[in-house]
């Protein structure tokens, strides 16, 4: 795959801005209550994050480092302003629908977050599929939620009428019209198209993707594999503030008191990247095979934002996850003999072993 | 009259998270204790009414005089990070133990959607200087209730039994759209 088709493979599946990375909440809330809205909505952020990013990534090597934000948000604002424009003037019923919410695109955090972690460290042509496909996967999250929450809410698809009373099968005649009486008796659920259905919706969606990243993290660590980082409970991928909040942490200087045990590990691990990037790059590949700092290393590496301090670390997910510790040990012995040497999957799977076995030595019962 | 009606509705009837859907990265994030609740809210009441005055003053003394209403995006939103900066620098200074406390969350407050939102909503509305100050109040006094009672009812969650794939953010959804519902019912108020 090129680069270019990996950008938008990335923003469209694997850190779906709705469903992974779970930014810009407020305009999925607020602008879902029909799927034409959220298409709308999500078309709009796409154009602006294209715009940006290209901007952004031409004018990478000008912006001075200190002035990096406020720079930014000049440039986005003033892509927003003329979209806002654009919209008033050629499609003024999609921009009285969305109201307020257009201006509000400028502090969406996918806006700033893409900018601060990918488009300021690419070349234009990648930053601008990055943008397209980022903005592609929250068109489809938005809309997908707005179809939802318009079906079950109003009992129509796009503005038609498919459930409930008088509905469009009901006009033609046959089969489908006795199907359509069936559909009618269905009485809409008003509140899901207001305000608190909103908020259920996306809970009960949060929670389906929680479930499911649970047993992957589950299987891959039965399976002797590193755990993937979006499926790690209460990650940066599922953190609200994960794009603005690892940003501002970073540059403000005042500590965060409430997550110093979960961030030590996290800011030792940065720290500890710092001074070996100074050093010899040699003595980085050593830090970098170290088993401890494999997974953090891995994520400082990829072009993601910032570890937020609340991230947890490796003990506390296994921890959490309640691993049969016995098809891990049958695994291990039957691997033993075909592999020479311990590989890296198998030192952290001794690791884990042995954390999880102390782990069940302190509670005494399991 | 008409100031208290304003007040109480931008607090109560039109609750700026739970009815406009603004400031949602701060209250879901922030609502863990009652007091980094209080806190914050306590930071955005101070940002958003300033930011609320200043925003109307520049609209209708700069923007409006020049014929400049269209850069009104930009240059709100560039009024809002100044403002947060010298509120940050101004609570260094003089009541330490404040900013301590407030931490990370005072600039989170710039890329809040909410304070931008209400500044916009301000001038949309037509809002004259002192009743968009009003406005600005009274919005940030009700994101400080729902917040301090999301909070407080986060702490009491936090011994409930919960689904594990519902814990965290979900069940804290459903929280607060339970509350939205409750909500509604100040909407016969005004």
């Amino acid at each position: 795959m090129g680069k270019c088709t990996e950008r938008l493979y990335n923003g469209i599946v694997k850190e779906n801005p709705t469903f992974v990375q779970m930014l810009g909440m407020c305009p999925t809330l607020a602008v879902t209550s029909s799927a034409i809205n959220g298409a709308g909505m999500g078309l709009t952020t796409t154009c602006i994050l294209v715009l940006s990013n290209f901007m952004i990534s031409a004018l990478r090597k000008v912006i001075p480092d200190k002035v990096r934000i406020p720079s930014f948000i000049v440039i986005i604002a003033s892509f927003v302003t003329i979209i806002q424009f654009l919209l008033q003037a050629y499609l003024p019923s999609l921009n009285s629908s969305l109201g307020l919410y257009i201006p509000l695109i400028v502090v969406n955090c996918i806006i700033l977050g893409r900018a601060e972690a990918y488009a300021s460290k690419n070349k234009v042509l990648p930053s601008i599929f990055d943008g397209l496909g980022m903005g592609l996967g929250f068109t489809v999250g938005l809309t997908l939620i707005g179809m939802f929450r318009e079906l079950v809410g109003k009992g129509c698809v796009f503005g038609f009428q498919i459930l409930g009373d008088g509905n469009l099968l009901q006009n033609s005649s046959g089969i489908i019209k006795g199907i359509g009486n069936a559909l009618s008796l269905y009485t809409p659920i008003t509140i899901f198209v207001l305000a608190p259905g909103a908020f259920f919706v996306l809970a009960f969606i949060i929670a389906f993707i929680n479930k499911r990243n649970a047993k992957k993290a589950a299987e891959a660590l039965a399976n002797g594999e590193e755990i993937p980082a979006a499926c790690r409970p209460d990650s940066c991928a599922g953190c609200i503030n994960a794009a603005c909040c690892g940003k501002l942490v970073s540059e403000t200087s005042v500590p965060v008191k409430a997550a110093e045990a979960p961030a030590k590990s996290a800011e030792d691990a940065k720290q500890v990247k710092k001074q070996e990037e100074a050093q010899a790059s040699s003595e980085k590949n050593l830090a970098n095979n170290k088993a401890d700092e494999a997974d953090k290393s891995e994520e400082v590496k990829r072009d993601e934002p910032r570890l937020s301090p609340y991230a947890p670390t490796r003990e506390s997910v296994l921890a959490d996850i309640k691993l049969v510790p016995n098809a891990t040990g049958k695994m291990l012995k039957e691997h033993e003999e075909e592999v020479n040497e311990p590989s890296d999957s198998d030192i952290k799977l001794k690791e884990t072993m042995a954390h999880i076995k102390n782990k069940m030595g302190k509670e005494g019962k399991r | 009259m008409n100031i208290l009606l304003l007040a109480i509705g931008a607090a109560l009837v039109n609750n700026v998270i739970l009815s406009q859907f603004l400031g949602l990265c701060p209250f879901l994030g922030v609502s863990k204790s009652v007091n980094t609740a209080t806190g914050m809210g306590a930071a955005v009441v101070f940002v958003m009414t300033i930011a609320s005055f200043v925003t109307s003053v520049v609209y209708y003394g700069i923007l409006r005089r020049f014929g400049l209403e269209y850069l009104n995006t930009i240059v709100f939103i560039l009024v809002i990070a100044a403002l947060v900066q010298f509120v940050e620098m101004f609570l260094k200074k003089k009541v330490k133990s404040l900013y301590e406390s407030l931490g990370v969350y005072l600039p989170l407050i710039t890329t809040n959607c909410a304070v931008l939102g209400i500044a916009l909503s301000n001038v949309q509305s037509g809002y004259g200087i002192l009743e968009s100050t009003i406005n600005g109040c009274g919005s940030a006094v009700g994101f400080t209730i729902a917040i301090v009672i999301l909070a407080g009812i986060r702490e009491r969650l936090e011994h409930s039994p919960i689904p594990e794939s519902f814990k965290g953010t979900p069940i804290v959804l459903i929280t607060s759209g339970l509350m939205a519902i409750a909500f509604f019912g100040f909407s016969g108020l005004i």
